[in-house]
């Protein structure tokens, strides 16, 4: 399971380069969408885009 | 633990394309050690990849400038205390004041936005390697392709015109020199920011379909936060990319290995990117971060309102986070590197400058599949003056 947290986001991108399936960017603050909070298939690129986040704001429970 | 002093901040590089190895040496025995500033503020100097992402990642440092030392003289002058930052410069403000202004920048800058610029990007990029063609081998590739392609792309996002640029990109270069006087880098930069300002103003009668006139009539900005943003956008869209991709040339012409395998899969490049953003490591100088209370970071107390400078070239050189660091290998996994910083202040440009080396690497290589170097390797000069790190010129010969 995936948890974001839009308020902590600094719209890096980071996560919707790693996963586009699973991550999208807001079209007018560029803040963080959620597209698949199961990301099933994509556990190890939800992982990474977690490790990535500049801003802490991607959490993924096991 | 021993602590050592060091009285400045390890700038001496035994070879071109490798961090100066004082960096590596600390990083080994005192990866959070003692730094004694210019202006006798005693301070730290982080060296690792770990404690560089949990200093860049934690908001009990401050990146106000009214707080920071800076760890080098700039024209053999101490720098003088630092006023605080003028309304609009998001890069030196901190939490909710810092992300008001980068969220109305951060939709600009998204990954699928920036995708979008992908076929302006390919011309622009084609246009320069065609008149590099006709300028005939010697040319030297940093006026012809690296600064232009760059300052071209963003002149058109923000708004600025592309003809106007002289003055400003004069300037840019002035008030990055670590040589010159800081009175006269600091000239420069108002001069940018007067340009930047009667940009302003100028937009408010002849609105565009650009970044600028998007802030202007965002409602959200007056006109001095406007500028400011602007200027920050136009400074950083300069100095950065260009020598990313004036260096990362020099990189894969010395790695003719490397070099052939990205020529056989193009596809390679996005990859390439990240590893020489990592192998390369362009920020000299910074970032820079000040402790708002006493903290614990790697076994030591940060005091309140010590500054603690951050080495991006140690860090993504540390082993403990990539193997065999001192390789270049464009197939490692690179992402994780801290090139584009780490925390809320992480570049905002990110992904544009991303698309803009895929584009221009890829490019550069396809039309010239024999360029190699005009002059010697060890006569290419090398930015060492510079807070950002690459190369002065590059000449290049091809058939």
């Amino acid at each position: 399971m995936i948890e974001v947290d839009p308020d902590r986001c600094a719209g890096s991108g980071m996560c919707a380069l790693t996963d586009p399936a699973v991550f999208d960017q807001d079209e007018v603050d560029g803040t963080v969408v959620l597209l698949d909070p199961t990301a099933v298939g994509h556990e190890k690129e939800a992982r990474e885009a977690a490790h990535l986040c500049p801003a802490g704001a991607i959490r993924v429970i096991e | 633990m021993t602590e050592t002093l060091h009285p400045e901040l390890p700038m001496e590089r035994s070879s071109p394309l490798d961090p100066p190895t004082r960096l590596g040496e600390l990083r080994e025995t005192e990866p959070i050690s003692r730094l004694q500033f210019p202006d006798g503020h005693l301070g730290w100097l982080v060296t690792s990849h770990s404690l560089t992402r949990a200093v860049l990642a934690d908001q009990r440092f401050s990146n106000r400038p009214e707080l920071q030392h800076s760890p080098i003289r700039i024209g053999g002058q101490v720098v003088p205390p630092s006023p605080p930052s003028e309304p609009g410069m998001f890069i030196t403000t901190d939490g909710a004041e810092h992300s008001r202004y980068r969220k109305l920048l951060t939709g600009q800058f998204t990954v699928r936005r920036m995708n979008q610029l992908t076929p302006r990007i390919e011309q622009i990029v084609a246009n320069h390697l065609a008149a590099m063609r006709e300028a005939g081998p010697g040319v030297d590739l940093v006026q012809a392709f690296a600064l232009p392609v760059p300052s071209m792309v963003i002149c058109e996002l923000l708004g600025v015109p592309y003809e106007e640029r002289e003055g400003f990109q004069r300037d840019t270069g002035t008030s990055f020199k670590l040589s010159n006087d800081f009175e006269e880098i600091q000239a420069a930069f108002n001069r940018i920011k007067a340009f930047v300002a009667d940009l302003v103003r100028r937009k408010h009668d002849d609105p565009g379909d650009d970044m600028l006139t998007g802030l202007i009539q965002s409602g959200e900005l007056n006109d001095e936060e406007v500028t400011n943003m602007g200027l920050l956008l136009l400074v950083a869209g300069h100095e950065t990319t260009a020598n990313m991709l004036g260096i990362g040339t020099l990189a894969l012409l010395q790695h003719p290995d490397q070099l052939a395998e990205l020529r056989a899969d193009p596809s390679l490049v996005d990859n390439a990117v990240e590893e020489l953003m990592r192998y390369l490591s362009i920020i000299q100088l910074g970032p820079i971060r000040t402790a708002l209370e006493d903290l614990e970071l790697g076994g030591v107390t940060v005091k309140e309102g010590e500054s603690v400078v951050i080495s991006v070239p140690a860090a993504n050189r540390d082993p403990n986070r990539f193997d065999r660091p001192d390789e270049l290998d464009i197939h490692r996994p690179a992402t994780g590197h801290v090139g584009f910083g780490h925390g809320v202040h992480q570049c905002l440009g990110q992904q544009l400058a991303r698309i803009e080396m895929r584009v221009a690497f890829r490019a550069l290589f396809t039309e010239f599949p024999d360029l190699r170097l005009a002059i010697p390797a060890s006569e290419v000069p090398m930015r060492t003056d510079m807070g950002i790190y690459g190369v002065h010129r590059l000449p290049v010969e091809f058939s």
